[in-house]
């Protein structure tokens, strides 16, 4: 079938140790090969340009009921970034909340070749997938909520982890989902009456259990499930000064439950749960103590959650922090609780660099990547649309490589910023191979994702092809225009398929949708009973709660043996 | 006394009996049944001396289309009379949106009087009265 | 004979999908759970004479079957002759089908609609002006403890809404309220009685309790004090559901505004120096001012009374805002009572793939949106589209009549399963199959749940479902833009067709 060669590129793919050495890439029926057949194969001169596996987002919300919500909320947003119509691209709208189309579109723009969708509430699970159906280019997946879940409470409570394992191994299929999403577990559950949980050791009204014990259930869990990503965690009393003490607390209880094999939790968007400070009038940073206790500690990972300087949209399953956004600002707001499962929130947002707290966030997400010393425990991202849009990853690329970019950003900050941010005392320039490392080798491995994120043999054909030569640029000198590189890939290559020519669309692929298929050895029995609480918990039946097989248009089912 | 004609508001509005009726189907006797009525106050219907079913015109400043009069069977709501939404209905409705692309399906003048004797019309008949069209 | 669970029933945005439906000879012969509404259509109504079951042109003034074939190249030479068409309907269809009528509308360069710009339009308008705190219908069945129905009438179009999700159904925090009721309902059939004994005989002289000519507040105020689920409905008159509620607040027509101000006052602690607002006096707004504050978790369904009133989102936006200053003292939530089974299905895809829920326009080759503008009464008003297409949806009962008046100056296509108003005036009529009966496919219940609707008979022999016969026009327009490219060198693109009109 479809051959391809990539050759004479300056070549990082850090799974595989591979730092930059000039090489040529052979992909075969959209797997990468040791060989192909140099004069039947379709040649792409890389000379001169460097090649990374296809870069992976872990953390972005691109699809779903809370997402589309954002978008019916904010024409506003999408006014002022509109894309036409071509005779193979669909129209669409930009900006924070983009379209689905638009969405595919510039990801596949900037090399990515799968992005994860990290909350879902599993009773609105069929909208997600009839989004992620209509986002090309990449593959996907989806996280459902499962911390605030009553079955979860109720089964931890009784400290029944096997039976609440099964019905995790359950909802997971059910839903089509990839991994177990909890957020500030037990404030949801206790926002439903308007309240919150302040602390990893507050009760959970009407539940008798605490978010210490969802968590480290979830994680016990997790591990009997044998998933291929941890947990994949908001930590409570996020975004609000103070919190880092109660992200300390979060990491250490689960540091018993770590084997020394893989990690046991993943905390999402941690600039969002690092801040110092009893308010907001002295919230200052806490990168150093946190990246301090990570640098001595190998059971978790995490991502960044940078803000860029621009308007957004923020959105979480948090619906009680969204409430506090609202009462801070007084902007738009919607809650939207859902039944037994979740809640959420959604208030526009606007970064500045005038705002004290925005300039300081700032620099917390860039200390945070800087000050863990593996690129292999945190990983970019912008938890898009809460720090900023997608589109902007260029910029932290950027400032995370070179020196100077930040500084320039930094001299334009608030005051307060100014003296306050660590930045200035930090040195390191991530290299193009670390670089890889937080943008796609990193996140693919923490993932679980074997075929994503390096260009072994074996590897799914996903490719990104960037006008960067290592030899002539330095980027840390000229970030601008590295920039520019990673915003507009030479090549994106999909499954051996060349997608993105010189930053532009050449052709469309619909992309998969990876799901578990979780076997217990003893499935979850769904019996009478279960169906009368079904009908009891919920407002839809039993038999039209999953997601049917129909609902996923291009589906990878993934299989996992559980060890319950 | 009895005055010609009520000068009322109106509101057109679901009820179960026309939304019976519209899935019986639109030609359906219980749609035209349901829908082609105008519900009035019992104090109301005293004034204008009309009893229970007996045909009324009601016009607004957009059109006018007799109708079956009922009384409206709770409370009491004098000044204002109730249409089901459906065709009926929408022949004294205006497209005037406030440029909120919300006709006017609420809340106008309309006035109502005895049309006794004159003919009901029937969903056909009307749609050929007002579109000039039918199958 | 089979009988099928779990069936979603197809009418209204309550979705329903408890519903038993037992089947004989590819007909559904009995059901269980439905309304009265449900039981029409899914008994009788799906079945009816007026079933369209070839494709019909309109020659001579007369609708005659045609081919298939026929009747979608017609419609798609209507289509891409006509600069600026527009298309309109959707919320009868699935969210299969709509996502192809984004398609089909982009293609086109066209104006594209749902019926939400007739009913809910105003609320997504106030939506996006302020937002809106809600949640899903069972978050209200498990936690409401105060129930408000504000211009609505679930007794009427949601009739199940009541009892699976508020005041009578039951959840985990709280209990049914279906034995006060019924205690209620035998206390007022005993008084009925009595007054009819009294008419009849003439022995007992009863006299019933005189009415104020301008009646405001009807049910006794001190219902409102007693224990479990309250119900409060705010209505220019006494609906089915305002008899069912503990207290019933009626307003004058176009005053629902002035109430919701004065009760936001109330709830800031401000003193209102007028003795009634709109119609009610103030001191029974305290009493519901006092009820809102003092429960624990409550909501607003807001129905078209609020939305077509006058203000329109101005009512929406306001009753918002009564709900997040509630926020600040209790838990409270808001949420419309969305018509059809799939409107709400239809502002969702139009979001997802174009950003906008309604009121939307292609002309430029990228998505626009304006309500006002672009919503179909809008257009058809100031008479800017050239042809129309109607997919499951009756302008013809439910627009005014000059607006269908101005449509029907145009081509008309329509789609739908059976002869509604506006089929019985089209140029192209196409029948389809009914979904959620018919065919499967996915639908929005008011509170954005999605739920696959199921299949329960086979369709009429030839009929295609929506997304099929969506599928074929759009391919027939590619192929007639192509021939009209190739023939005419480079000129019309869709990307300038609205220029040329103008």
């Amino acid at each position: 079938m479809t051959e391809l060669l990539i050759k004479n590129g300056f070549v990082f793919d850090p799974i595989n140790k591979i730092n930059g050495e000039k090489m040529d890439i052979a992909i075969k029926d959209g797997k990468i090969v040791a060989a192909v057949n140099e004069k039947t194969a379709e040649i792409i001169d890389a000379s001169g340009l460097t090649v990374m596996p296809g870069a992976v987002d872990i953390h972005t919300h691109i699809a779903g009921g809370e997402v589309n919500t954002g978008r019916i909320l904010r024409p506003e947003d999408h006014v002022k970034d509109v894309e036409r119509k071509t005779a193979i691209t669909r129209s669409g709208v930009g900006y924070s909340i983009p379209s689905t189309f638009t969405t595919g579109y510039r990801y596949s723009k900037m090399g990515y070749t799968t992005v994860m969708n990290p909350s879902m509430a599993p009773l609105e699970a069929k909208h997600t997938h009839e989004e992620l159906n209509d986002i090309p280019m990449v593959d996907k997946a989806t996280y459902p909520l499962l911390g605030d879940w009553w079955f979860v409470l109720e089964y931890l409570s009784k400290d029944k982890i096997e039976e609440c394992a099964r019905h995790i191994a359950w909802m997971l299929s059910t839903t089509k989902g990839y991994a177990i999403k909890i957020v500030n577990p037990g404030g949801l559950e206790s926002w439903g009456f308007g309240g919150n949980v302040h602390s990893i050791d507050d009760q959970v009204p009407n539940f008798c259990i605490t978010p210490r014990e969802i968590v480290r259930g979830l994680a016990k869990v997790n591990k009997l499930l044998n998933l291929p990503h941890s947990i994949h965690l908001h930590t409570n009393n996020l975004g609000l000064p103070g919190n880092y003490s109660t992200t300390l607390d979060t990491m250490k209880a689960l540091e018993d439950i770590y084997t020394g094999d893989k990690p046991v939790c993943h905390i999402t968007h941690l600039q969002f749960s690092s801040f110092a400070g009893d308010g907001w009038g002295n919230m200052k940073s806490a990168a150093d103590e946190i990246s301090k206790y990570i640098n001595n500690h190998n059971h978790m990972t995490f991502d960044m959650g940078q803000v860029i300087f621009s308007e957004t949209t923020t959105m979480t399953a948090d619906g009680p922090f969204e409430f506090t956004l609202y009462q801070l600002s007084g902007h738009k707001w919607v809650n939207a609780d859902v039944e037994t499962e979740t809640s959420g929130g959604i208030i526009p947002m606007h970064y500045k660099r005038t705002s004290a707290v925005n300039a300081i966030q700032w620099s917390i997400g860039l200390e945070l990547a800087l000050l863990i010393t593996d690129p292999w425990k945190i990983f970019m991202t912008t938890d898009h649309p809460n720090g900023g849009p997608f589109f902007a990853y260029p910029k932290i690329m950027a400032w995370l490589t070179s020196r100077k970019a930040r500084m320039a950003m930094l001299k334009k900050c608030h005051k307060k910023a100014q003296k306050r941010s660590l930045l200035p005392s930090i040195d390191r320039e991530l290299s193009l191979y670390e670089l890889a490392i937080v943008t796609r080798a990193g996140q693919a491995k923490a993932l679980g994702l074997p075929n994503k994120g390096h260009l072994g043999v074996g590897a799914d054909g996903d490719v990104a092809i960037y006008n960067i030569n290592p030899e002539t640029l330095d980027i840390s000198k000229k970030f601008r225009t590295a920039r520019r590189a990673f915003g507009n890939a030479a090549y994106t290559i999909k499954d051996g398929e060349i997608l993105v020519k010189d930053g532009e669309i050449v052709k469309t692929a619909s992309g998969r949708t990876m799901w578990l298929d979780v076997n217990t050895a003893e499935p979850c029995v769904v019996d009478e009973d279960m169906k009368r609480r079904f009908r009891e918990y919920w407002t839809v039946e039993y038999d039209n709660y999953p997601v049917f097989d129909h609902c996923v248009k291009v589906p990878e089912k993934i299989t996992v043996k559980a060890s319950v | 006394m009895v005055d010609q004609k009520l000068r009322a508001t109106i509101i057109t509005g679901r009820t179960i009996d026309q939304g019976v009726g519209k899935e019986l189907g639109k030609g359906s006797q219980e749609y035209y049944d349901n829908a082609a009525v105008v519900f009035l106050d019992k104090a109301d219907m005293m004034k204008l001396g009309i009893r229970n079913g007996v045909p009324v015109r009601v016009t607004s400043k957009f059109g006018s289309v007799i109708v079956k009069a009922r009384k409206f069977p709770r409370g009491s709501m004098p000044g204002l009379v109730f249409m089901p939404c459906g065709l009926w209905a929408n022949a004294v409705c205006g497209d005037a949106t406030y440029s909120m692309g919300m006709p006017m399906f609420k809340g106008f003048p309309v006035e109502v009087e005895p049309a006794p004797g004159q003919p009901v019309l029937t969903l056909d008949e009307l749609l050929k009265e007002e579109f000039g069209r039918g199958l | 004979m089979t009988e099928v669970k779990s069936v979603v029933c197809p009418i209204c945005g309550c979705l329903c999908d408890d519903l038993e439906v037992t089947v004989e000879n590819n007909a559904i012969v009995k059901m269980k759970n439905g309304c009265s509404v449900c039981e029409a259509k899914m008994i009788h109504g799906y079945n009816s004479e007026e079933r369209i079951l070839k494709p019909m042109i309109r020659k001579d003034g007369k609708l005659v079957p045609v081919t298939m074939d026929e009747a979608i190249h017609k419609a798609a030479q209507i289509l891409t002759d006509a600069k600026y068409p527009l298309l309109f309907g959707w919320s009868s269809s699935t969210s299969e089908a709509q996502r192809v009528g984004v398609e089909l509308a982009e293609e086109l360069g066209s104006a594209l609609d749902n019926c939400c710009s007739v009913c809910h339009g105003p609320s997504v308008m106030a939506t996006q002006e302020i937002g809106i705190p809600t949640c899903t219908l069972g978050q209200i069945r498990h936690r409401a403890d105060l129930i408000v129905y504000w211009a609505c009438n679930p007794w009427s179009s949601h009739p199940r809404h009541v009892e699976r999700y508020t005041s009578f159904s039951e959840g985990r925090f709280e209990k049914s309220e279906w034995k006060d009721y019924i205690q209620k309902v035998k206390a007022a059939s005993g008084k009925k009685k009595l007054e009819a004994a009294a008419r009849q005989s003439r022995v007992i002289k009863y006299q019933p309790p005189p009415r104020p000519q301008t009646c405001t507040v009807d049910a006794p105020p001190q219902t409102i004090q007693k224990m479990g689920r309250k119900m409060i409905v705010f209505d220019v008159r006494k609906t089915m559901t305002a008899e069912a509620a503990d207290y019933f607040v009626q307003v004058e027509p176009n005053k629902d505004y002035e109430i919701l101000e004065a009760l936001r006052c109330l709830i800031n602690d401000q003193e209102l120096d007028v003795e009634k607002v709109g119609g009610v006096p103030v001191e029974y707004l305290k009493e519901v001012a006092d009820a809102l504050v003092n429960c624990e978790f409550g909501v607003i369904f807001f129905g078209l009374g609020l939305t077509a009133s006058a203000g329109r989102f101005r009512n929406i936006e306001i009753a918002i805002s009564l709900t997040r200053d509630l926020n600040k003292k209790t838990k409270f939530v808001i949420s419309p009572m969305r018509g059809h089974f799939n409107v709400t299905g239809a502002n969702v895809v139009f979001a997802w793939q174009t950003g906008y829920p309604y009121a939307l326009d292609f002309s430029q080759g990228y998505p626009q949106y304006n309500p006002g503008e672009f919503t179909a009464i809008d257009l058809l008003r100031r008479g800017d589209n050239d042809a129309t297409l109607v997919i499951s949806a009756d302008p013809g009962a439910h627009f005014p009549k000059s607006a269908v008046q101005n449509m029907m100056k145009h081509p008309l296509i329509v789609i739908n399963p059976d002869l509604n108003c506006i089929s019985r005036l089209g140029d192209v009529v196409f029948p389809t199959q009914w979904c959620g009966i018919e065919y499967e496919g996915t639908a929005y219940r008011m509170d954005h749940v999605p739920i696959v609707l199921r299949k329960v008979v086979e369709p009429p022999e030839g009929v295609l479902n929506d997304e099929e016969l969506l599928t074929k026009i759009l391919a027939e327009v590619k192929r007639i833009k192509a021939e009209k490219a190739a023939k005419t060198p480079p000129k019309s693109t869709c990307a300038t067709k609205k220029e040329e009109a103008n």
